[in-house]
């Protein structure tokens, strides 16, 4: 039988080890902060050629998969949404039901899950390779900042990125919805444009496309943060990785909430 | 032992006081002290696991030790905040035991990395510099190369030649002949004489390549795991014949009779 006394030392050792990440990542926060305000500066010391690798690997190579997850999430949706409305007769809302639905949540949602699949675990894979094979030593050695040389050209990339994929993820999403208006309620496109934008408003998509710059911020931030934390034994990659993809879709989650509640304050109850 | 901590007034180019260094409360070295005069080669050897390797690391700044201090030309790297440590560490240059080049940047962009990033020397300058480090690690031809493209042996020399790239009159190798087959050692040895030779850098080593220390060390600095200190210091060749400590004798001894670089008794 486990004595108390053990469990209350991995409690507090657990606490301890708690306070140093949030400590960590506090301090990480402000260093790239600090970073990314020194190259707003002086724009000539930001890695522009690193800054267009990483426009390319977050840009256009996600597209294929963000139309496929987002055609699925507004197929999905727009099938649900109708079964239960069918029942009510309220077939004429779903065309607003699926834009505010995936305009303010789903679509910069799964957009930023999928950024965090494709790159927010690829930024913590290459910091940490880089940090077991004493790069960033080697970087601090020479007297350079690794997170301006490293954090800073994939956090402007993302911040770039993210908002075009959510404007494609939305578009999409849309488009899937659609289809199964079109397939199984027969809605001719005008008529479903119609009332989409009779129930949808811009700010929507605003709201949407504003989240997805704060995802950015997140998946980046904590991807690199998940990479300069890499321990040292061989596992000590993939374990980073994996904590990367959990903690960002957690802060992604959580902040999502913050926001949700937010924008509705914002609106005021009328939306 | 040799006492190498007598009132000199010109600053060592590293001095070592009173160190202890370790993880958490596990004390890995105390109470160390020497100190490192311009010009030397000095190689730091022990056995593994006695902690080499973590006090090069101390020394260069990445960790900070338990207790004491380390004055790198007279300016202590322990207390500095993080901008006279920058200032600090682009004095010299070091070599890692794997290279740690940079795989996403060619060996031209690699080298002239440090140049790029803090100074304001123009491109063509950069360029003919980079010629310059290359040819000194016999490397010219090989500027377009990925790091992935390099042989063992030519990537220590890569990284010889990017930690040569700001000229530093010090420079730190981390086990610059582990894993490399006796002729690219005895290359890589020869490269580091040169180095000294048209540098007139100091050259602090950590390895335990004895053929390696034989050829190109001025003196040694033995530590222990088990006294978690040093237990000798001076010439390899005087150390195998003349050291008080038979470990120290035993131990550079498995070298067989290599011919020192030095024929002093005691450089420090």
């Amino acid at each position: 039988m486990k004595n108390p006394a053990d469990s209350i030392i991995q409690c507090g050792d657990m606490a301890f080890q708690l306070k140093d990440e949030v400590v960590s990542l506090i301090s990480f926060v402000g260093d790239v902060t600090a970073a990314l305000w020194e190259g707003i500066r002086h724009p000539k010391r930001l890695r522009w050629k690193d800054f267009l690798f990483y426009m390319n690997t977050c840009g256009p190579d996600g597209v294929p998969i963000t139309i496929m997850i987002s055609a699925l999430m507004g197929v999905v949706l727009a099938y649900q949404a109708e079964v239960q409305s069918h029942k009510y007769g309220a077939d004429n809302f779903l065309p607003m039901v699926i834009g505010c639905t995936i305009l303010r949540e789903l679509g910069p949602l799964m957009v930023a899950i999928v950024a965090t699949g494709r790159s927010g675990s690829a930024f913590a894979a290459e910091i940490g390779t880089m940090k077991i094979s004493e790069e960033l030593d080697a970087l601090r050695t020479m007297g350079i900042r690794p997170t301006r040389f490293l954090v800073v050209p994939k956090m402007w990339a993302m911040l770039f990125m993210l908002p075009l994929l959510t404007v494609i993820g939305d578009f999409v999403g849309c488009a899937g919805g659609y289809m199964v208006m079109r397939s199984e309620l027969g809605m001719p496109l005008d008529v479903f444009l119609r009332l989409t934008r009779q129930g949808v408003a811009v700010k929507y998509f605003i709201e949407g496309v504003l989240k997805s710059v704060v995802f950015a911020y997140i998946i980046t931030m904590t991807g690199c943060w998940r990479g300069f934390r890499t321990g040292s034994d061989a596992i000590a990659v993939g374990r980073s990785t994996t904590s990367a993809v959990v903690t960002s879709i957690l802060f992604i989650v959580l902040t999502d909430a913050f926001l949700a509640k937010l924008f509705t304050v914002f609106y005021g109850w009328q939306g | 032992m040799a006492d190498n901590n007598a009132a000199n007034p010109a600053p060592a180019a590293i001095e070592v006081r009173d160190l202890s260094i370790g993880y958490g409360s596990r004390v890995v070295l105390d109470n160390l002290n020497f100190r490192i005069e311009p010009g030397q080669i000095v190689t730091i050897l022990g056995g593994s696991g006695c902690g080499k390797s973590t006090l090069l690391k101390h020394i260069i700044g990445l960790y900070k030790p338990l207790r004491g201090d380390i004055l790198i030309n007279g300016r202590s790297i322990v207390t500095a905040d993080e901008q006279e440590k920058r200032s600090i560490m682009s004095e010299f240059g070091v070599a890692y035991q794997g290279g740690a080049l940079f795989r996403s940047l060619n060996l031209a962009e690699n080298i002239a990395l440090p140049m790029e990033e803090l100074t304001n020397w123009t491109r063509a300058e950069i360029r003919k510099r980079v010629s310059e480090k290359l040819a000194l690690v016999h490397l010219n031809g090989f500027e377009k190369y990925m790091p992935s493209d390099l042989s063992g042996g030519m990537i220590k020399r890569a990284a010889f030649a990017r930690a040569l790239a700001l000229d530093p009159k010090l420079l730190f190798f981390d086990e610059p002949s582990a894993g490399l087959d006796p002729l690219t050692s005895d290359m890589l040895d020869k490269v580091i004489l040169e180095i000294r030779e048209k540098t007139h850098a100091t050259i602090m080593m950590v390895t335990h390549e004895l053929p390696s220390i034989f050829r190109v060390s001025d003196r040694v600095i033995m530590l222990s795991a088990e006294k978690k200190g040093i237990v000798d210091d001076g010439s390899p060749a005087y150390l195998r014949d003349h050291s008080a400590d038979e470990y120290v004798r035993t131990f550079l001894s498995r070298g067989g009779t290599y011919k020192s670089n030095s024929t002093e008794p005691d450089h420090a």
